[in-house]
């Protein structure tokens, strides 16, 4: 095959775009990637992308933090030195845990957002000085556009994705 | 249109008889007088054997634990503010350690030595009792042992009727607020929450009478309301209660009560006809009315609701005050009644009487199960953890009487109201399946109705409770009603709105 040569087929309307989707797939055309300016609900669906797995990420990284602060307050309060401090009886982790509830609370509240945010920026290559992938500017403003990976015939293929009622398609060799 | 299935009004009304059953048995079995009360106290050492000395030492040497070490000589300074709980506890324990009786009483030895009924310390008094004196003792630990088993069953009969009246009363908050909220997806469930809310005539009646026959002193539910505590020289005069007697009075208390279910009766009422009406309207008038007096009805429920949990439950414990409590009461009936509104709907949509119900209509419904079991726990946490921080006598020993005499129900509560939805429902695939938000649903209105046990029982029955024939009793009875009525409204009317502004959006409900 000839194939680094993709097609981007850019359209102009997110139900346009929709359509065009589910009729790519139907002809079993694969779509490499679309790039949207805002995010269109149902698109990864229609594209057939696994769902994401990053609330099961963040329910782990929740018990780690409900691990962490237990180990934390048992170790310092209990275990360290076990002061009376306004008689709070500190002879065993349950029977002052009211009083660690809050931090128990709030660690797991933040390892779960912030390491579920780190995992999302990891996963999605997402970091300061990062260079954009964008294909075309207009796409993050007010246009959609699908790339389609370029199999067997070139010209049907173009002929193709115009009957999608794209705006412009265009045939780009990718290094 | 619903059509009642047989199975399931055979199913109500034998609850009901059966209800009926247990709850005449609660009644006929509860002892007459104390003499009544010393056969069954014997009957409890023999069964028990000699083993409550050591149990009572145990308990004495546990309690610095369980409590911070200052707790023992903060309560004995402040014998003389310390609630009437304890100074029950206290004629218990002195009376039965010589007659070696019960044992449950003995678990308070550390709280209940420190102090005399009549504000000596007991310690040393005990054992320089007279023959005479401990002969006055006993009786007086027969009559308040009489008390406690003769609120048994009525106590059984008030948390059934309380918590079945107010999930019928948390389905019609939930109703208004939806109503309020212009929500999109719940109109198709309008009918289902209007059929569950009619419930709340039948209950308000039934519990109003059962309030009335508490003002008429058939038992001791509310001991604010006995005789003579608010009278200055007589035995029964509480200094406490009699400061706040220009509250808690029979004839304002009961005005109060009988305005509140008045009220929520009107708007459930009305709510209900002007949606019929909006039916057969041309236009959205009786849609607008029903806003309007939706949202005046939020705010009068909020300030009725809160007044209503200090009437009607906090004045059991009435030498003890919460201020959230009235929240806290709240998220408790407001979940129960969502989840009565999710297995409800669950049940009709199984029958296929729901055609525009979908499993994203379920899926909001288990969210707000989770979302609100998570603010109860809020709640519950927030008032447990503050006074037991503070940890002043007063306050403390509302919950010192339940984590002593109520361990299991009082941490099985959370168990069920918090541990157990989070782990179940905080799946958006297992909110969709009908066998996990019913199996989560039974579990979190469990859980509820023990809340209510903890929240009545501690300060009627004390160490006497248990949930036996008449607690079961009178939990069938009232479910079997609640079924009976909600199931027969709902084959009054079609089960879907037909002119709701917002209709079309709920059958396409998408999440």
């Amino acid at each position: 095959m000839s194939s680094n040569k993709v097609i981007y087929a850019i359209y102009n309307d997110d139900d346009v775009l929709m359509d065009a989707v589910k009729k790519t797939r139907a002809a079993h055309h694969h779509i490499e990637e679309v790039f949207t300016p805002f995010p269109v609900h149902g698109l990864d669906k229609a594209m057939g992308i696994a769902p994401t797995r990053l609330a099961i990420c963040a329910f782990i990284y929740g018990l780690c933090g409900l691990s962490f602060a237990t180990w934390m307050m048992n170790n310092i309060m209990i275990s360290d030195w076990p002061q009376d401090i306004g008689g709070k009886p500190s002879f065993s982790y349950i029977q002052n845990m009211p009083a660690f509830v809050p931090v128990m609370f709030e660690m797991t509240v933040f390892f779960a957002a912030h390491l579920m945010v780190i995992t999302f920026y990891m996963r999605s290559r997402l970091w300061p000085f990062k260079e954009a992938e964008n294909p075309d500017v207009r796409t993050t403003d007010d246009h959609f556009l699908m790339e389609v990976a370029v199999k067997g015939d070139e010209a049907d293929m173009v002929t193709f994705f115009q009957n999608t009622g794209a705006v412009e398609v265009k045939v780009i060799e990718k290094h | 249109m619903y059509t009642f299935s047989s199975k399931l009004k055979t199913l109500s009304i034998v609850l009901i008889l059966l209800g009926i059953f247990g709850i005449g048995y609660g009644f006929l079995t509860a002892p007459k007088n104390i003499e009544d009360v010393q056969k069954i106290l014997d009957a409890e050492s023999a069964h028990h054997g000699g083993g409550h000395h050591e149990a009572a030492k145990e308990a004495a040497h546990e309690m610095p634990k369980v409590l911070p070490a200052q707790q023992n000589q903060s309560v004995e300074k402040e014998v003389a503010h310390e609630s009437e709980e304890v100074v029950m506890e206290a004629k218990d324990t002195i009376a039965v350690k010589p007659l070696d009786t019960v044992a449950t009483d003995s678990a308070k030895v550390a709280v209940a030595n420190v102090e005399h009924h009549d504000g000596e310390y007991a310690a040393p008094a005990e054992h320089h009792q007279t023959e005479a004196e401990a002969h006055a003792e006993h009786e007086d630990h027969l009559k308040h042992v009489l008390t406690q088993l003769q609120n048994k069953p009525w106590a059984a009969l008030y948390v059934a009727c309380i918590f079945i009246m107010l999930i019928s009363l948390g389905a019609l908050a939930f109703y208004a607020i939806q109503q309020v909220a212009q929500a999109g997806w719940s109109p198709v469930l309008f009918r289902v929450m209007q059929g569950i809310t009619a419930y709340l005539p039948v209950g308000s009646v039934i519990f109003f009478v059962l309030l009335i026959l508490a003002g008429m002193h058939y038992n001791h539910l509310f001991v604010w309301m006995a005789e003579g505590v608010t009278q200055k020289g007589h035995e029964n005069y509480d200094k406490l209660v009699a400061a706040k007697s220009g509250y808690l009075n029979f004839p304002f208390w009961i005005i109060r009560a009988a305005i509140f279910l008045i009220g929520w009766n009107l708007y459930r009422y009305f709510s209900r006809k002007n949606c019929l009406a909006q039916d057969e309207s041309s236009d959205n008038s009786f849609y607008k009315k029903n806003f309007k007096m939706s949202a005046t009805f939020l705010v009068f429920f909020i300030v009725t609701e809160s007044i209503m949990s200090w009437d009607w439950i906090m004045s059991v414990d009435p030498h003890w005050f919460s201020t959230l409590f009235g929240w806290y009461v709240f998220a408790s009936f407001f979940v129960s009644g969502i989840t009565t509104i999710a297995m409800v709907t669950l049940y009709l949509k199984s029958k296929g009487y729901l055609e525009f119900v979908n499993n994203s209509h379920i899926h909001d419904l288990a969210k707000f199960m989770f979302g609100i079991s998570v603010f109860w726990t809020y709640l519950w946490f927030s008032q447990f953890m503050l006074i037991w921080y503070a940890d002043i006598p007063e306050e403390v020993t509302y919950f010192w009487t339940r984590i002593e005499l109520y361990n299991l129900p009082f941490f099985g509560a959370v168990v069920m109201n918090f541990v157990f939805p989070i782990l179940i429902l905080i799946n958006s695939d297992f909110k969709r399946l009908t066998w996990v938000v019913v199996m989560a649903g039974i579990v979190i209105l469990f859980g509820h109705y023990v809340d209510f046990f903890n929240m009545i029982m501690p300060g009627t029955v004390g160490d006497r409770w248990f949930i036996g024939i008449p607690e079961i009793g009178s939990l069938c009875f009232f479910i079997g009603l609640f079924i009976l009525v909600v199931f027969t409204a709902l084959t009054k009317v079609p089960l879907l709105a037909k002119r709701n502004p917002f209709i079309e959006e709920s059958k396409h409900f998408h999440y």
